[in-house]
């Protein structure tokens, strides 16, 4: 992937109020270790890679058989991948592989962290549209934190989802 | 399907119960409401045209969303069919609702089944032209809503002004109390949205992990493969579509799209015209039910309510290209001004202008009345990311329904006149004549008649008359070509 596609993907992640972190491999598990060390704990979705994890403080908690309740617990943050990105609108895409899990795990928990690597970001949505692999997986595409423009039309961030949205970018492998 | 029995004593809420012109009249008294709906709709169209200004081939875009449209509109029955048979494949439940008595009865049958009496919503169009809140009350059924200002305006006891923000003619103040009067544990003193907004996130917590049945509807649907697409921003519609164990989503037939590639175009198209963002916080495409993920049972009742009717007229079928937006409301000088409330139906604005009266027929309550409320000045149809040419199916419009008495005969009289020269000339005659003494009185007025003698007091009620000009460009031609 082109370099200034990731560039133009952290620009536009960070105008909608996600933390846009650039790292390289070998840093990711010390930079993954900081931003998740004010959690109670950390959801981890299935296919997470074992080098992700290596440096994290807080207890890891599988993902694949908590509940919803328990996942509501106070402090808790979710660490995942995604399956794609989209540069032009700093859009997360979801499809419930590797390293991503159910969809309520990145909904219920209060911190989001997700890793992203160059060469999962297209340029716009419509290359999202046509490069996703099966379009009958249930998908989740994310643009920032949760939102809401309900109260006189201005932008509140932090609604249902969670409050806050980072994201770490690997560069080309 | 069979049909139910329509629910006696009840107008749809797409059925203007007041004239527009006179709810009109009674929202422009209202000078919080006008303060309110300027701020909020200047912001919005700001917004709107910073991120439409960077898309390079936004006309282009426009166009072939309009083509895709078009396509749908005119394949509806087999598109339906198509998805339906997706849908099934892919563990999803189709019902096919004729009008809103039916689709009310297969969702209550449905929530019925599940031995619930609460359900969470998400923010959907399509239960709201049905009243499905209402059908669902009399099943005994409560009915959550989850978004934002869906919930402030169910709070508050209020219906819905805005297609995307019902709630748009309150201020924080006024949301503040709201939630003060009726949100269980709710102390803030202030009103900071982002405090409001959290208010409304811990109110919605428990509803949410302990609900077990949810309706949704949805933005798109798509033909080729059963998928639906909910476009949203708080997170309500996730909670919703992935913790209860049933879903139940309520779609009308003009959501469909014929393949998932089209899906690139209108999530380009719709984040930017409706909430002014490149793209929406959370957007969620699924397709039947998916073993460990989300609800074990979708049921999808495809709804027509009048669309089948709408895509038989030429000229009115392009209203079923609207993608529900609200772009159109967020340019209209009329609806800034009289807000959502006086267009007497859940669709407001100028798409509600052309959208009520056709989904109705224009001899439901005073829908006829709705396109008349425009000033057909075509912003409406510059913003929309359809291409929906809403001035000319309100002329339309216009032209299909009733007339007043007094109008009919006087453009009766007007066609008479004017088929023969002799009486046109007589006629003009006798208009110059009749002005002239005229002309002294209303000097004032630049030489306009403000208020007429009835039956002409119709006309001036609302608008100056100009007076005949002194000479007839024929008269003044052989004055000075002399012939």
């Amino acid at each position: 992937m082109a370099p200034d596609l990731s560039a133009l993907f952290a620009v536009r992640a960070g105008d909608y109020r996600a933390g846009v972190r650039q790292c390289t491999p070998a840093e990711l598990p010390d930079l993954l270790a900081t931003l998740l060390a004010g959690a109670s704990g950390v959801v981890l979705p299935a296919g997470t890679p074992p080098d992700w994890t290596t440096r994290l403080g807080p207890p890891t908690l599988s993902g694949d058989t908590l509940t919803a309740a328990e996942l509501d617990a106070p402090g808790l943050a979710v660490l995942t991948g995604c399956a794609l990105a989209v540069a032009e609108t700093g859009t997360l895409v979801l499809d419930g592989g590797a390293a991503q899990g159910r969809r309520l795990l990145t909904l219920v928990p209060d911190h989001h962290v997700c890793v992203v690597r160059a060469e999962q970001i297209v340029a716009d949505v419509p290359d999202l549209v046509i490069a996703l692999s099966d379009p009958t997986r249930p998908l989740t595409m994310i643009s920032g934190p949760s939102a809401t423009s309900d109260i006189e039309l201005n932008r509140v961030e932090g609604v249902h989802g969670p409050r806050r949205l980072d994201i770490v970018c690997l560069p080309p492998a | 399907m069979t049909r139910a029995r329509p629910q006696r004593g009840r107008q749809l809420p797409i059925v203007a119960v007041t004239p527009f012109p006179r709810a009109a009249a009674s929202a422009l008294r209202d000078t919080r409401l006008r303060a309110n709906l300027g701020r909020a709709t200047r912001t919005i169209r700001e917004k709107r045209a910073a991120v439409v200004a960077e898309v390079p081939d936004w006309e282009r875009l426009r166009d072939r969303a309009a083509r895709v449209k078009d396509d749908v509109i005119d394949r509806l029955p087999q598109l339906v069919a198509q998805f339906a048979r997706a849908a099934t494949a892919a563990g999803a439940t189709v019902h096919h609702a004729v009008d809103a008595a039916a689709a009310n009865a297969v969702v209550t049958e449905l929530v019925r089944a599940q031995g619930v009496d609460r359900v969470v919503k998400v923010k959907s169009m399509a239960t709201q032209e049905i009243g499905l809140n209402e059908a669902l009350a009399a099943a005994g059924v409560t009915a959550v809503e989850t978004d934002l200002a869906e919930l402030i305006v169910q709070l508050a006891d209020d219906t819905p002004s805005h297609i995307l923000v019902p709630a748009i003619h309150y201020d924080r103040g006024q949301i503040r109390e709201i939630f003060a009067r009726r949100m269980p544990g709710f102390t803030a003193d202030s009103d900071d949205p982002a405090v409001l907004a959290g208010a409304a996130r811990d109110y919605l917590r428990r509803t949410f992990l302990a609900a077990r049945v949810a309706i949704c509807g949805a933005n798109f649907a798509v033909a080729e493969t059963g998928s639906l697409v909910v476009v949203e921003s708080e997170g309500n519609g996730r909670m919703c579509l992935t913790l209860p164990d049933t879903l139940i989503a309520v779609v009308g037939v003009e959501k469909l799209l014929p393949r998932f590639a089209d899906l690139g175009d209108f999530l380009r198209l719709l984040p930017r015209s409706s909430t002014g963002e490149r793209m929406n916080p959370y957007t969620s495409i699924f397709t039947g039910v998916t073993p460990g993920d989300g609800p074990r049972r979708l049921h999808v009742v495809l709804l027509d309510n009048g669309r089948r009717r709408i895509a038989a007229d030429p000229v009115g079928r392009a209203a079923l290209r609207c993608i529900r937006c609200s772009a159109c409301l967020n340019v209209c000088p009329v609806y800034e001004r009289v807000g959502g409330h006086a267009y007497g139906s859940v669709y407001p604005g100028p798409i509600g202008a052309i959208l009520s009266p056709q989904l109705t027929g224009q001899d439901a309550g005073h829908n006829a009345t709705l396109p008349y409320a425009s000033t057909l000045c075509g912003a409406c149809y510059d913003v929309c990311p359809v291409k929906i040419d809403i001035p000319a199916i309100l002329v339309h419009l216009r032209q299909q329904g009733p007339k007043p008495a007094a109008e009919r005969a006087a453009m009766a009289w007007l066609a008479w006149t004017m088929r023969d020269r002799r009486r046109w000339r007589a006629a003009l005659r006798t208009a110059r004549a009749g002005g002239r003494p005229l002309r002294v009185l209303t000097r004032r007025h630049g030489g306009r008649l403000r208020r007429a003698p009835w039956p002409l007091s119709a006309w001036t009620t609302h608008r100056d008359a100009p007076l005949p000009a002194d000479e007839s460009f024929r008269d003044w031609w052989s004055r000075t070509r002399g012939s």
